[in-house]
């Protein structure tokens, strides 16, 4: 239902976890690298820890479709607990490239080819650098590297955008993009 | 093009709020609900940061913050509001008054559905349960069409004393990160000018009137079919003030074409061919979907027309007749139902067609409760649509 230039990206990850951040991120960052965006989420029931997704679309020329993501080129799965419940792969190709973040990176119930799957463990860095167990923007820095489809130049400009007003959380979240970045 | 605009990318809910700290009200009154909250937060923040100098007024509901927007709008000033679903039903009784009053309130409506049962996502139920109280209502496909309807909802509400309801998809406009320009301040005053009402028009111990006075039978009827013929002639006065709009706030948004029989002229916009074998009609952001799907078909599936109706109230009537008169099957898709009978925007196209146009119209529901509306759902929809369907078909998946 999209040309063949359109990047279509979808989010999982849990109520609270920045899903829907993330998206905006990736749209902001590729906005600013001189694309069109577009990211929207799809909320479940209002409350923490319940799955929730996020979609992001990138082209060249203005988007109009309004669908949800039913065929990911990319897929960010934020947590990867969620496997064991919600069918996150639907939808996705051979060809679809998966950034997950998890601990251990072998026997993830993901029926893809296994080089299409990167695993970072988001947790550790956000742990270590932020403080706290919010992995959205560390994954950005791998999504940044492995797709290339947003520079890390626009992605810390639209984290420092995004958190205008605290430059702490701005300071942080831009070494945690970085040092994932750099893995 | 008009270098004088930038581009940025924004949730829908700030481009509004940023559009309307631009309109410069002088009052603004909300109780917050979702999916309408993030506008009403945003703009309480510019208040709070000294960015904006309305008044900014709690209220303990949405029965009282139309109330409040009333009242202020009496005494001859801009006010605005916005609410969604049981907020707006809430408001009925004062969406009424405000009307009668011939109050030039705006409001921005973020549609959603309507309990029962709760539901937080988008339909356009709500609007539809105050469909006839006298309001101007536009609706919105996509972010840059919800900032312009809102600057220009407030040159016709002030112009023609007649309020206006901006309605956009909730979460599919207010939650959406797209590509909009944000006329500045001193571009909007270029074409909408500070509201300055006449003596005697508003609440003032100079000259004084009375709003919303008892009418007897004797005058009633009159009074009620004033308001009706004031609410049809505006028709004309939205299709200047459209060209008007696009001429003083000229934008650098890239237009559809819109095919042959290509037509936008701020009541509807219709992109397709001249003689379409399948129109399809909605409202709002579906439109969107429904353009991406036709677009890959066009070729090989028949000739397929969109019609968009930006103006829903007063009905462009002669308008859509024009471009229906051609088609073989109208697909009219409705995210609302009138329960008992069809979707209301069918109910009106069929009005319309009556004895002008052999067409086959269907009403299909769509959307309902958030439910994603698919391009596979618009291809299924555009073959039943040559077929003869009795009643309201919903459409699920």
């Amino acid at each position: 239902m999209t040309d063949d230039n359109m990047i279509q990206i979808r989010i999982h990850g849990r109520g609270g976890q920045g899903v829907v951040t993330a998206a905006e991120l990736i749209a902001i960052a590729a906005f600013k690298d001189g694309k069109q965006a577009q990211a929207f989420p799809s909320f479940g029931v209002e409350r923490t820890g319940a799955p929730v997704e996020s979609y992001v679309r990138i082209d060249e020329r203005p988007i109009i479709t309004r669908e949800q993501i039913y065929r990911p080129d990319i897929l960010i799965i934020q947590d990867a607990s969620l496997l064991d419940s919600v069918d996150l792969a639907k939808g996705a190709d051979k060809k679809t490239i998966v950034i997950v973040n998890t601990a251990k990176a072998g026997g993830l119930k993901i029926n893809l080819p296994q080089a299409n799957i990167h695993a970072i463990d988001a947790a550790k860095i956000a742990l270590e650098i932020i403080g706290k167990n919010i992995v959205n923007t560390v994954i950005l820095g791998a999504f940044a590297k492995t797709t290339d489809l947003v520079s890390l130049a626009s992605l810390k400009s639209a984290i420092q955008e995004k958190f205008s007003g605290n430059q702490g959380l701005i300071d942080k979240n831009i070494r945690a993009i970085e040092r994932a970045y750099d893995i | 093009m008009n270098n004088n605009y930038k581009q940025q990318i924004l949730e829908g809910s700030r481009a509004i709020a940023l559009t309307i700290k631009n309109i410069r009200p002088a009052v603004i009154s909300a109780y917050p609900i979702t999916p309408q909250t993030h506008i009403v937060e945003d703009l309480a923040k510019f208040k709070a940061d000294g960015q904006a100098d309305y008044e900014y007024v709690r209220a303990e509901s949405e029965f009282a913050a139309a109330s409040i927007v009333a009242g202020a709008s009496a005494t001859g000033v801009r006010t605005y509001s916005a609410t969604s679903s049981q907020g707006l039903l809430l408001m009925a009784e004062v969406i009424y008054n405000i009307a009668g009053m011939r109050l030039p309130v705006v409001m921005t409506c973020a549609n959603r559905a309507v309990s029962a049962p709760i539901n937080i996502w988008n339909d356009q139920q709500d609007v539809m349960a105050v469909r006839d109280a006298g309001w101007i209502l536009l609706f919105a496909e996509n972010h840059q069409e919800a900032v312009n309807q809102h600057i220009m909802a407030f040159e016709l509400a002030e112009r023609l004393k007649l309020p206006v309801m901006v309605n956009v998809d909730g979460y599919v406009i207010t939650h959406t990160y797209e590509p909009v320009i944000i006329p500045t301040a001193e571009q909007i005053k270029k074409y909408l000018p500070d509201y300055q009402p006449a003596a005697g028009q508003f609440l003032d111990t100079q000259y004084p009137i009375t709003l919303g006075a008892l009418a007897t039978p004797a005058h009633y009827l009159e009074i009620r079919q004033e308001l009706h013929d004031d609410l049809t002639a505006s028709l004309k006065t939205i299709e200047q003030e459209y060209t008007n709009f696009n001429k003083i706030i000229n934008l650098p948004t890239p237009l559809s074409k819109g095919g042959a029989g290509g037509l936008d002229n701020g009541l509807i916009e219709y992109s397709g061919p001249k003689k379409p074998d399948t129109i399809l009609i909605a409202l709002g952001s579906v439109i969107g979907t429904i353009k991406e799907a036709v677009s890959p078909l066009i070729k090989g599936a028949g000739r397929i027309g969109i019609l968009k109706i930006k103006c829903f109230r007063p009905f462009p009537a002669s308008a859509i007749l024009s471009i229906i008169k051609s088609a073989k099957n109208i697909a009219v898709i409705d995210k609302a139902i009138s329960l008992g009978h069809i979707g209301p925007l069918a109910a009106d196209i069929k009005a319309v067609a009556q004895g002008k146009t052999n067409a086959n119209i269907s009403s299909f529901i769509a959307g309902l409760g958030g439910r994603d509306i698919t391009g596979e759902m618009i291809k299924k929809i555009i073959k039943l649509a040559g077929k003869k369907n009795n009643g309201a078909v919903f459409i699920g998946r």
